[in-house]
């Protein structure tokens, strides 16, 4: 979905580009509150919705810069930065800590080396909160690039962890 | 003839493995020669169960609890897929008490069928609805959710009849029907497990409500922490569509009605009605003031069923088998059937579709079968991150609207998450805080400002600094947010913070 998923819509010299953009909007602009699709686009393209992209966007969606900066910043699941190569999020809501999710909170961040939202040294991992991924009779959840995992204690959050590292060194 | 195995696929099932337990079935299935009908269903709803794999002996299914993909070659190994003795068999499934004592209407096909399968949901009763509904006109369709007491399943239990009427009413160059599936409450899941498993029911519930009430487009708001409910919506509309049961003639009749599927983009608050409508038109999900009600001025400023996934799916019962069918489940105001979730620290955790009346302990013992943990189970939360935390001594209330009001508690959309000995209750009142100022649309003072207080409070209380007086504080904080908050978030953030603080042996004023 709208996990890191690079395509490579940039032009030589590594920078955005205004038809990229348009080239992936374009299909939305005319759809009825076509604004919150379309911003998931561009981050399904491109992994994060470039600040500098904001313009373009609220040009063709006839609204003003601000509009759609707020609207980028008010939602949790937009970025306006690149994240690492893979995201970790870990829920911290209540079905998961009544089997241990507070502990678990703690393990990601110590074990990854890095507070909410931020990303590992290496840039592998990006570790973010969720509030919530339905999986509340199995808990503590965690997702990975979107795929959910149940019942994660520390052992296996080292093993979906450790798996990941692995799958990276033998591309 | 190949031998069917059934084998579930909804986020559930698969974050313990469900997928690798299939692969492994094809696999040893191939190595033995052994010719197999591999159907991939949603979920039955019994994640303890999880992976549920199933086969047909005559017309039962029969069960194989928790398999995973290292138990797959001893249970071919023990004559499966024939009828065969294993560890892990738990027999006739639908006869297990956890599901013999349910009541099943909108979950009677969840885990059954294929999930987008046209002819397989129509099999089991899918359609019979609205074939009913077209042969009726608009009002008598809105009667009949009148007459069920059908009321609003996302928490607000509002009656679903006097809204589908006020929006019939209205007229309007352009009507919506709207689904709320931003189920964002913790311990809530069953509105992705009807979407993960049956998403045509919700169609047909839209479709139904979009004749009734005479509009002719239609949203469906999926949360992005739901990513396989948004895939499989929309391969379910694609199906209907295909099928003719979306577009410009339902079913050949003069009846338009299509609908679309949109990704949220992780906001609590959008799960409130109004600002679920404002993030649909593309902006920030603020709360809007009401009046004027979603049903006058809704959507795109025009008459809107906003209803959550429960609801529109109830709707199919009640046009299939009847309203009177529908009302005689229940008690009190609260008619036909309660989706408990049971979550958290619960050692059979799932599904539990019920007649509403039911106490919490019955629930809680006789399906969930207590806690997880071993331990003494010590509190439920009931209803999300907004409802109140309630102990043992309270858990013969009966759940239903009305008797969980009385007893400072409410269902909401139905989910129970247990908490055993070891819950801390003063950090459970802090998160409940913490939750509010991180999810808080920012409109209204108490919401924004007073969540952030909260948690000040809160750690000074922790800190044992002025306790009394940060008491008194925060008693007087909750009360400012209940009476002067916009909406539910920061109105019912008080509920979780007051029970806690209470269980945590610092009642508030």
């Amino acid at each position: 979905m709208c996990y890191p998923l690079r395509l490579d819509l940039t032009s030589d010299t590594g920078v955005m580009t205004t038809s990229n953009i348009h080239t992936i909007i374009e299909p939305f602009c005319t759809l009825e509150g076509g604004l919150l699709p379309a911003l998931h686009a561009v981050q399904h393209a491109l992994g994060y919705i470039p600040p500098e992209a904001s313009e373009t966007i609220a040009s063709a969606f006839r609204v003003s810069k601000a509009d759609v900066d707020g609207t980028v910043s008010f939602y949790a699941h937009f970025r306006s930065a690149p994240a690492g190569r893979h995201v970790v999020e870990v829920c911290r809501a209540e079905a998961c800590q009544a089997m241990g999710g507070r502990d678990l909170e703690e393990y990601a961040k110590a074990s990854l080396g890095v507070d909410w939202g931020d990303t590992t040294a290496d840039g592998s991992v990006t570790l973010e909160p969720v509030y919530c991924l339905g999986n509340c009779a199995c808990t503590p959840s965690i997702a990975v690039d979107g795929k959910v995992y149940a019942k994660v204690d520390e052992r296996k959050f080292d093993r979906i962890i450790g798996s990941l590292k692995g799958q990276e060194a033998s591309i | 003839m190949s031998a069917r195995i059934y084998v579930p696929a909804d986020t559930t099932a698969l974050a313990l493995g469900a997928d690798e337990t299939a692969a492994a079935i094809a696999r040893e299935a191939a190595i033995r020669g052994i010719d197999i009908e591999l159907i991939r269903t949603g979920s039955r709803g019994a994640a303890w169960l999880e992976p549920l794999v199933e086969i047909n002996s005559g017309s039962a299914r029969l069960g194989f609890a928790n398999v995973d993909e290292s138990m797959v070659a001893e249970l071919f190994e023990a004559g499966f897929p024939g009828r065969c003795s294993h560890r892990s068999s738990i027999n006739q499934v639908d006869a297990l008490p956890w599901f013999a004592n349910q009541h099943r209407l909108t979950f009677a096909r969840a885990g059954l069928i294929a999930p987008t399968d046209i002819e397989q949901y129509k099999a089991h009763g899918g359609y019979t609805g609205l074939s009913n509904a077209l042969a009726m006109n608009a009002k008598e369709i809105v009667d009949a959710i009148l007459e069920s007491g059908l009321r609003g399943r996302g928490g607000a239990a509002f009656p679903a009849g006097i809204k589908w009427r006020t929006v019939m009413e209205t007229s309007a160059d352009q009507k919506y029907v709207v689904c709320n599936a931003d189920e964002g409450d913790s311990g809530t899941f069953a509105d992705r497990l009807l979407m993960e498993s049956d998403p045509l029911q919700l169609i047909e519930g839209m479709t139904i409500a979009g004749i009734a009430t005479g509009a002719t487009r239609g949203f469906v708001y999926v949360r992005s922490e739901y990513p396989l409910a948004f895939k499989r919506m929309n391969a379910a509309v694609a199906a209907a569509r295909a099928a003719g049961y979306l577009g410009d003639s339902i079913c050949g009749s003069d009846y338009a009605f299509d609908l679309e599927i949109r990704l949220a983009a992780g906001s609590y608050v959008c799960g409130e009605e109004t600002a679920l409508l404002d993030s649909l038109e593309g902006k920030r999900g603020m709360v809007r003031a009401k009046p004027p009600l979603p049903a006058h001025k809704g959507l795109f400023g025009k008459p809107t069923l906003i209803h959550n996934v429960l609801s529109l799916a109830a709707a199919t019962s009640v046009l299939a088998n009847g309203a009177a069918a529908y009302k005689a489940l229940g008690s009190g105001r609260s008619l036909g059937t309660a989706a408990i979730q049971l979550a958290g620290n619960i050692r059979r955790g799932g599904l539990v579709e019920i007649a509403f009346g039911a106490s919490i302990r019955e629930v809680i013992d006789g399906f969930g079968a207590g806690s997880a943990s071993g331990r003494p189970l010590s509190a439920v939360q009931i209803g999300g991150p907004l409802g109140a935390y309630l102990p043992p001594d309270s858990w013969d209330t009966p759940l239903d609207y009305e008797a969980l009001a009385a007893a400072g508690g409410m269902l909401g959309h139905g989910g129970i998450v247990a908490f055993d000995d070891t819950v801390d209750m003063l950090k459970q009142a802090r998160f409940a805080m913490e939750f509010c100022a991180v999810e808080s649309c920012g409109k209204c003072t108490p919401c924004r400002i007073g969540s952030v207080r909260g948690v000040e409070v809160i750690d000074r209380i922790a800190d044992d600094q002025n306790k009394q007086d940060n008491l008194r504080l925060l008693g007087d904080l909750c009360e400012t947010m209940t009476h002067g908050s916009l909406c539910a978030m920061g109105g019912l953030t008080p509920l979780p913070v007051r029970s806690a603080m209470a269980l945590a042996g610092n009642p508030l004023e």
